[in-house]
């Protein structure tokens, strides 16, 4: 398989042209904006925090097909899921997408594997993790927009 | 090998520039990233290895032979300037780092001093951030405010609404020559007219059109023209502020320092006269040096030539991307320069970019620094291939296929 066809694999453009949790999370109780000002990608992203659970999580915004895949499978990943345990996801989702190399859980990752491709296009790593460095702010109840510059 | 009989030989002058033989991910390079910089010719390169080889020392300062030399290179490089863009006089022409300080310098030193409260200046919806930003700046400090001519659906001025933005509280008038996200070519003429009937002056951004119009300022009759050298075949780092003489005559200076000064002691300071007195510290004497021989360079092609080059070349770009369903064009402007910019319905322009990349297609994706445009036409970003006039039509029948290829991919 070509390093393209790896990159956007079908379950990528899948979530692309279906994201999941693609909504405004009317109950949330934290929410943060990202912003690639690179290519202008654009998330904001809501948490529904219940005794450090993530109870519900949605997400709205535009952005490539990267950025957008990357988000929706974010949401599925961590729903449901203690905030310890979606920092230990987001470690892990970055080892996946910057070192080829990286000894990674893909039990943990799930869907997320799917994503690995990005670690040959090193300018679109930051469209990949953009949504992760959105929760993070979330969950730290920042309320300055993150970049990922 | 059939013999051209194209008087345009492009495959000659692409011999000229050497990264255009590089293999990009095992392919010859495409470059259509000219808006963004412009390759340099082997002569650019030359100029700057000979400069340091043989005549590097600082200029002005020196008895000594080589800052003699230095000197004469670095002021031979100014009256190259001055003859290309026609300017009456050597001192109306200041080095700079590039277009985006030549705006700079002429909203901190000409702005400060002659816009006050409620004052207005008038900008264009099509405006690099650099040609937005430092105005802003000085709006703020200055409690001015900033005025933006609007524009069609096709990336045209409006010229009824300028005119009517035009009042007796209008100071300046800075508008960019050549889109650089859309490729629009404006009207100067008549928007330099229309606000010198007022007295009031005007700024061109020439950072696009520099390296594919012909420029001349006294004919433009602009009061201040900027643009950066490395989008003119030149170096990086260096550029040029064009001013009227009288009006840098009467600003103040910008950056204090050595060699914009007549004479220092501690209790007052006599300012050198123009060009010195906008140029503090030691210039890139280098860099200027490769503008000089860039535009040594483009004169040898000829301008003309390169213009009508481009045309063509633009011309059929437009018609085989018009060709495509799935492509929108943004930017459609009657007179414009070579630049395709567009968005596609299925793709968003970032994945196109690394598509395209995979192909040995350099292009630019992203918002172009003009965000207030982009807003403007709803869109977050484009896609934009712009043309030089070393680019060929077999390269835009490779983005033709590599647009194909974005296509296959998301169709999935
Ligand atoms: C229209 C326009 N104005 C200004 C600039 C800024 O030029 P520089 O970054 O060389 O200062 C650019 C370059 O991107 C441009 O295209």
């Amino acid at each position: 398989m070509s390093n393209l066809h790896e990159l956007y694999q079908e379950i990528l453009l899948e979530h692309n042209n279906k994201p999941r949790n693609f909504r405004k999370l009317e109950d949330a109780n934290r929410k943060a904006d990202g912003y690639n000002p690179l290519c202008g990608d654009q998330i904001t992203l809501y948490l529904k925090v219940e005794d450090d659970v993530i109870a519900d999580v949605a997400f709205q915004g535009h952005g490539c097909a990267i950025s957008r895949a990357s988000a929706s499978m974010l949401t599925q990943s961590v729903k449901g899921e203690t905030l310890a345990k979606a920092e230990e996801i987001f470690d892990g989702f970055h080892a996946l997408i910057t070192d080829p190399d990286a000894d990674v859980d893909y039990d943990l990752l799930g869907d997320l594997e799917m994503l690995s491709g990005v670690s040959a296009f090193p300018t679109r790593i930051k469209c990949a993790v953009l949504a992760w460095h959105t929760l993070n702010a979330a969950i730290e109840g920042k309320e300055d927009s993150v970049t990922t510059e | 090998m059939t013999t051209s009989v194209n008087p345009f030989d492009v495959a000659r002058i692409r011999e000229d520039f050497p990264i255009l033989k590089k293999l990009i991910h095992g392919k010859p390079l495409v470059y259509l990233d000219n808006a963004a910089t412009t390759q340099k010719p082997q002569a650019v390169i030359d100029a700057l290895v000979n400069y340091y080889v043989t005549e590097n020392s600082n200029v002005h300062r020196g008895v000594h032979t080589l800052s003699q030399l230095a000197t004469d290179a670095y002021e031979g490089a100014r009256e190259k300037v001055r003859q290309f863009i026609n300017a009456e006089h050597d001192k109306e022409i200041i080095f700079v780092r590039g277009t985006t300080e030549g705006i700079n310098l002429v909203a901190q030193t000409y702005g400060r001093a002659n816009i006050g409260p409620g004052d207005e200046i008038i900008i264009t919806a099509m405006e690099h951030h650099s040609n937005i930003v430092p105005w802003q700046i000085l709006c703020e400090e200055k409690g001015a405010r900033l005025k933006v001519i609007p524009i069609n659906d096709d990336g045209e001025l409006l010229l009824d609404e300028y005119e009517s933005l035009l009042s007796p509280r209008t100071r300046f008038v800075s508008v960019v020559h050549q889109s650089n996200a859309l490729g629009t070519i404006n009207p100067v003429e008549r928007i330099i007219e229309l606000a010198h009937a007022r007295d009031i002056p005007v700024l061109l951004d020439g950072a696009q059109a520099v390296a594919h119009v012909p420029i001349d300022v006294q004919k433009l009759g602009c009061d201040f023209y900027a643009f950066s050298g490395h989008k003119l075949y030149g170096p990086t780092g260096v550029g040029v502020l064009y001013g009227r003489a009288d009006l840098l005559d009467a600003m103040p200076p910008y950056q204090g320092g050595g060699e914009m000064i007549r004479s220092v002691t501690f209790e007052k300071t006599l300012y050198n006269v123009i060009p010195n007195k906008f140029e503090a510290g030691t210039q890139n004497i280098a860099g200027s040096v490769g503008l000089g021989a860039a535009i040594d360079y483009v004169n040898s092609v000829g301008m003309d030539n390169i213009a009508s080059w481009e045309k063509e070349l633009l011309a059929y770009g437009t018609e085989r991307l018009s060709e495509i369903e799935l492509v929108q064009l943004i930017g459609t402007a009657r007179h414009k320069g070579s630049i395709l910019s567009f968005v596609m319905e299925n793709a968003h322009p970032h994945d196109v970019g690394t598509i395209l990349d995979a192909e040995g297609i350099a292009v630019r994706t992203g918002h172009h620094c003009a965000q207030p445009l982009m807003d403007r036409y709803g869109v977050p970003a484009t896609v934009r291939a712009s043309l030089a006039f070393y680019n060929t039509k077999e390269e835009i029948d490779t983005l033709v296929r590599g647009i194909d290829r974005v296509i296959e991919v998301f169709s999935r």
